[in-house]
């Protein structure tokens, strides 16, 4: 497939939007068993979330680029009983208003005790911020279902691309809240980053897991059963276009070989190794600089990682299409 | 219930592409139009066509054989592309099974296109929205035009018949015999798609000769007892000289 960018950054953008938020609300919890202490607490949430909304809102804007018709877009929600596009589209802005309603209940210091469990008070924020939590992996669901849901796109028909979505994206949200912490919240640092070593981990197994299933996929189809002529030897001389068309512009990343393999290793290297290496180094010599530098490196690597995402899928389509 | 279809004989299609512009000419200027070209006689001419004629080389020199593959929507019983629309753009047709899109409803996101294992959906570039074949929706009812008029151009234009048009669903159709006895088959099967338009393969015309039907078994000149006439003997036709 032809990697889109408006899609590239909707789906990461979004991904540190989701990690964030529950970072967010993991961090609110910890507190309310009284495992960490934040100071300021109402502006450190509320801030926060505005991060969220910001990392929302520019997945967002770019999304609308993918769109050749954008001022059509209000009919998208409307085939959510069908379309995992569409679901995705509800997913999208009812978890931004869940995160809105979150930020702004400690902004403007809306909460109350809803509730005491044992010793420990229960929050309405927090209760809004579960919601919210739940609103955030259905929306992890919907991104990656849109994309594991057609069959014949064989590297992407796997759960393993919903679970990397997920697994991704609060890697990279964790990252960006240790960032977020080292200047508002240096009590969390140790907790978010903790937490972002570990699904940085966790996803690179799964990321490396679905390599290794793509790299032994068997295709399906074959020029035999594209065109219903059994023999091995089957040349395409002419595709009933001189200049290309869509179908050749739209399945074909145009790139090399070797580029491929240097973004694989690109991203491996970007989204897990350097990363990982930063925070633990950052963490235990409680250097900031290198923190950030893991957030940014990280997501750059994320960008890579999603360009090789759709690079990597191949459409059974190109079988028509072999002389592009 | 009626699927209307397209049967595509490559046993006698050519690859003349004439169904490729008659349904460029026809679709251009008709409800689905238009079907924009970018340098069109410049060096890289694009655009949108909703059916391409495209060949393949089976086997290795010398023992080759050109195949010329007609590809266009193969309106699918269980069409992937519809229920992926997120506005309900694209859809099937109840009554006669045609898979169309709604060109004031498709938000050209591309999403039907990618859930397409042919290829048959082209974006266009102009309007921004998805197109593919309508086996000629705004023709085939068209009752201004005559009865044997109302057909998709393409099969209008095919000078060897090679396309012929018809429900697939009707067990006595034309085109349900021809699936039937000349061995129609549906693209991809293995993704459960059902395509409607079926193919007709490559079919060689012989026949088995026996030695019996080019030597008469009853040839008197292969019986033991015969005995061939001598010059000398009188034939019956030499005794009505007498």
């Amino acid at each position: 497939m032809h990697p889109a960018f408006s899609v590239i950054f909707l789906t990461t953008l979004l991904g540190v939007g989701q990690g964030l938020f529950m970072a967010l609300i993991t961090a609110q919890t910890y507190t309310l068993v009284e495992l960490v202490h934040v100071e300021e607490s109402s502006s450190f949430y509320a801030l926060g979330t505005l991060l969220v909304l910001v990392f929302v809102a520019l997945a967002l804007f770019a999304s609308f680029f993918h769109l050749g018709r954008p001022e059509r877009a209000w009919r998208t929600p409307s085939q959510w009983r069908t379309s995992w596009l569409s679901r995705e589209v509800i997913a999208l802005p009812v978890f931004g208003a869940i995160a809105f309603i979150y930020g702004a209940i400690q902004w403007f210091g809306w909460d109350f005790e809803v509730t005491k469990i044992g010793d420990f008070s229960l929050p309405f924020s927090l209760l809004v911020g579960v919601v919210g939590v739940a609103a955030s992996f259905t929306l992890f669901l919907c991104t990656g279902m849109i994309y594991a849901c057609i069959r014949f796109l064989q590297e992407w028909a796997t759960p393993l691309t919903v679970v990397n979505f997920i697994l991704l994206g609060l890697a990279s949200g964790f990252t960006v809240a240790t960032v977020y912490a080292t200047f508002t919240a240096p009590g969390l640092i140790a907790m978010f980053g903790g937490w972002a070593i570990v699904f940085t981990v966790v996803a690179a197994i799964t990321r490396i897991s679905a390599l290794i299933r793509n790299s032994r996929i068997k295709p399906k189809s074959t020029p035999t059963t594209a065109i219903g002529v059994r023999h091995s030897k089957i040349r395409q001389t002419a595709q009933g276009a001189m200049g290309g068309s869509f179908n050749t512009r739209e399945y074909f990343h145009g790139k090399s070989a070797g580029f491929l393999v240097f973004m694989k290793w690109g991203f491996l290297a970007m989204v897990f190794v350097i990363p990982l290496f930063l925070l633990v180094i950052g963490l235990s010599q409680k250097l900031s600089v290198l923190i950030l530098a893991a957030a940014v490196i990280q997501y750059l690597g994320l960008i890579m990682e999603r360009w090789f995402f759709f690079a990597q899928a191949n459409h059974p389509q190109n079988i028509y299409y072999q002389v592009a | 219930m009626t699927q209307l279809a397209l049967i595509i004989d490559l046993n006698v299609c050519v690859g003349c592409s004439a169904c490729v512009t008659s349904c460029k000419e026809w679709n251009t200027s008709g409800s689905a139009g238009p079907m924009t070209d970018f340098n069109a006689y410049g060096h890289d001419p694009t655009g949108t066509f909703f059916n391409r004629v495209q060949s393949f080389e089976i086997g290795e020199y010398p023992h080759t054989e050109m195949v010329h593959f007609p590809k266009s929507c193969l309106h699918c019983e269980e069409p992937p592309c519809v229920p992926v629309c997120p506005t309900g753009a694209s859809y099937k047709r109840e009554e006669d099974g045609i898979v169309l899109v709604d060109y004031d409803k498709c938000v050209g996101c591309k999403y039907c296109s990618w859930a397409c294992p042919y290829g048959a959906r082209e974006i266009d570039e102009s309007q921004k929205v998805m197109k593919k074949c309508t086996l000629c929706v705004d023709r085939i009812y068209d009752t201004s035009l005559p009865e044997d008029r109302r057909q998709p151009a393409c099969v209008l234009a095919c000078p060897t018949s090679a396309r012929i048009f018809g429900d697939v669903h009707d067990e006595y159709s034309e085109v349900s015999r021809l699936i039937r006895e000349e061995g129609g088959y549906q693209l991809m099967p293995e993704w459960g798609t059902n395509p409607a338009n079926h193919y007709l393969p490559r079919r060689k015309a012989k026949i088995k000769i026996q030695r019996e039907d080019l030597e008469r078994v009853e040839n008197p000149l292969k019986d033991e007892n015969f005995t061939k006439p001598s010059d000398d003997d009188l034939t019956l036709e030499d005794s009505s000289w007498i």
